[in-house]
């Protein structure tokens, strides 16, 4: 599937979890700035949760590792986790690019 | 670095809190490791489910089964977990971490984990808290130092938290643990081990580290049965039972007389074998009824009859079992052993011990228990049991079957106080029986064959030469 596709399926809805201002959070929402605007400009909301504020969803959306990005929409939910670092494996978590 | 004293958590778990001193490390992580089916989620499970009676409510986090498999595992030994999850004394919270769904693409850390774990603790006030099975984590995860790290910083939160942790684990091969867990854990670690013997489960217990406290460091066999688990103490080697001077009557007023002093040692075991037909249950619902009588608690644990037929049989021959039963001072467990069910049976036993506090304890029969083989193993857990009963002080009446023309299993003989050999004999006069005091440590006794009947009052020994008429 190439972007073009994948970003036909949007509106696209991706929420960020961290737990506090970290400069890991803070690198992961940067990363995952510049991809959305790569890959899906116009296209695309996000949602940064801070556990801290909000700990029932770390339950309630099975958290585990900080930061995890969740793609809400479009369907199925995906989730990745890390810092967003490396960039082709969040395209694949993201089904943006094709897994290997 | 001063070595602080740790402080104990009493668990509740029968047996568990004598061998490990007082309890686990409170306050600390204890390491539970073990292969599959060895039990581990079981103990974690009642470490909660006591916590939760004693006022220390728990968290459980299975990260394996959802909380609804957890409470049906539960309630296969009887506990009742969704009541204690209602009044709020148990949080369930199953962690799913799905590898097919997760893509790793950098450094990351367990704060959501964390986070979670922190606010499940809060909403209920833990004190107690398992984790089962966290090394799940490292299937679903890549980064394997990196996970190393933060599983460190996890257990280091723990502790800072303050609340007493069972952790699971894999049994590996070689370590202790398939990932190497024990290297975080320094004050608590125990492997549960599960083994098959002539056909029998064998479950053990060792306790390989316990920092600042003595522990017991033998292989412990424990058992799993409704109601809970049960760790078998060690024999004391050093035999040193409290001893009483006190006399419990045998219930039967004509073998009394045949002892020296009247009676049994209180605390004492004895043994009343014999052939089929014997009357061998006779003798032990005396003993159980003069107990009651003097309103003691009894328990009688009755292998070939269920409780009715017993106290209808024994009334038959002048025996009321069935004005202390109503009474509530005996108490009849009918089992029937079964190759399978021993390890049931004997925990029963301990069970019943430690929850009904009875004075004396018959077991009609004990054969059950070492005629089923060559264990070894099963021999020495009846000689834990027995010695089990000496130090708690209570007198148990044990009948044995003696199969037709065989010797006598004499596997226990050192543990008994007291032997009272039971035969039917052919006589001029169709078939009688007799007894025999073979033994009874601390007094003299008869050293006559006597002839006895078992009439509308019970038992009625008769003078020896009324044998040889």
């Amino acid at each position: 599937m190439s972007a073009a596709d994948a970003a036909a399926d949007g509106p696209w809805h991706l929420r960020l979890y961290i737990a506090g201002r970290t400069a890991r959070s803070e690198a992961a929402l940067h990363n995952l700035r510049e991809i959305c605007e790569e890959h899906l400009a116009g296209m695309y909301s996000i949602e940064v949760v801070d556990l801290l504020e909000r700990p029932q969803l770390a339950q309630g959306e099975q958290i585990v590792a900080i930061p995890t990005l969740e793609r809400r929409l479009p369907p199925p939910v995906r989730k990745i986790i890390g810092d967003l670092s490396n960039t082709e494996r969040v395209l694949i978590g993201l089904d943006l690019l094709p897994r290997r | 670095m001063p070595q602080g004293r740790i402080e104990h958590c009493r668990t509740g778990i029968v047996g568990l809190d004598e061998v490990t001193a007082g309890g686990l490390p409170r306050g600390r992580t204890t390491l539970l490791s073990g292969g599959p089916g060895c039990g581990k989620t079981l103990l974690a499970t009642e470490f909660l489910v006591r916590g939760a009676e004693r006022g220390e409510p728990g968290l459980f986090v299975p990260f394996e089964e959802t909380a609804e498999e957890v409470c049906a595992n539960g309630a296969s030994l009887g506990w009742d977990l969704p009541a204690l999850v209602e009044d709020g004394s148990l949080l369930i919270d199953h962690v799913a971490v799905d590898r097919d769904q997760i893509e790793q693409t950098g450094e990351y850390t367990l704060d959501g984990l964390l986070v979670r774990l922190g606010f499940a603790i809060d909403r209920i006030g833990a004190k107690r808290v398992v984790l089962d099975t966290l090394e799940v984590l490292f299937s679903a995860l890549d980064d394997t130092a990196v996970l190393r790290a933060e599983l460190r910083r996890l257990f280091g939160w723990l502790k800072e938290r303050g609340v007493t942790a069972i952790v699971t684990a894999e049994r590996s091969g070689h370590g202790i643990t398939r990932y190497g867990l024990e290297e975080y854990v320094s004050d608590c670690v125990i492997v549960l081990d599960h083994r098959v013997t002539d056909e029998l489960a064998v479950r053990r217990m060792r306790i390989v580290k316990f920092r600042g406290s003595g522990h017991s460091s033998s292989e412990l066999p424990f058992l799993i049965a409704p109601g809970g688990l049960s760790v078998v103490p060690l024999s004391r080697f050093d035999l040193s039972y409290p001893t009483s001077d006190e006399i419990v009557s045998s219930g039967v007023p004509d073998l009394d007389a045949m002892l020296g002093r009247k009676g049994w040692y209180r605390g004492s075991t004895v043994i009343i074998s014999g052939t089929s037909g014997t009357g061998k249950t006779t003798f032990a619902a005396h003993f159980a009824a003069a107990a009651c009588g003097r309103g003691e608690r009894c328990l009688f644990m009755a292998h070939e009859e269920g409780e009715r037929q017993i106290i209808r049989n024994m009334a038959s021959v002048g025996i009321d079992l069935a004005a202390p039963a109503a009474a509530g001072i005996l108490r009849v467990r009918a089992v029937r052993p079964t190759q399978t069910g021993l390890e049931d049976h004997l925990a029963t036993l301990h069970r019943e011990v430690e929850t009904f506090a009875p004075d004396v304890v018959v077991i009609d029969p004990v054969t059950d228990f070492h005629s089923l083989g060559s264990s070894r193993e099963i021999r020495s857990m009846l000689m834990r049991m027995l010695d089990f009963l000496k130090q708690r002080q209570v007198t148990a009446l044990l009948t044995s079957l003696v199969p037709e023309g065989d010797h006598e299993d004499t596997v226990i003989s050192s543990l008994i106080d007291s032997w009272v050999q039971l035969r039917a004999e052919r006589t001029d006069h169709g078939r009688g029986r007799v007894l025999y005091v073979l033994k009874c440590r601390g007094m003299p006794h008869s050293q006559e064959v006597r002839p006895y009947n078992i009439t509308d009052d019970g038992i009625v020994i008769r003078e020896a030469a009324e044998a040889h008429r």
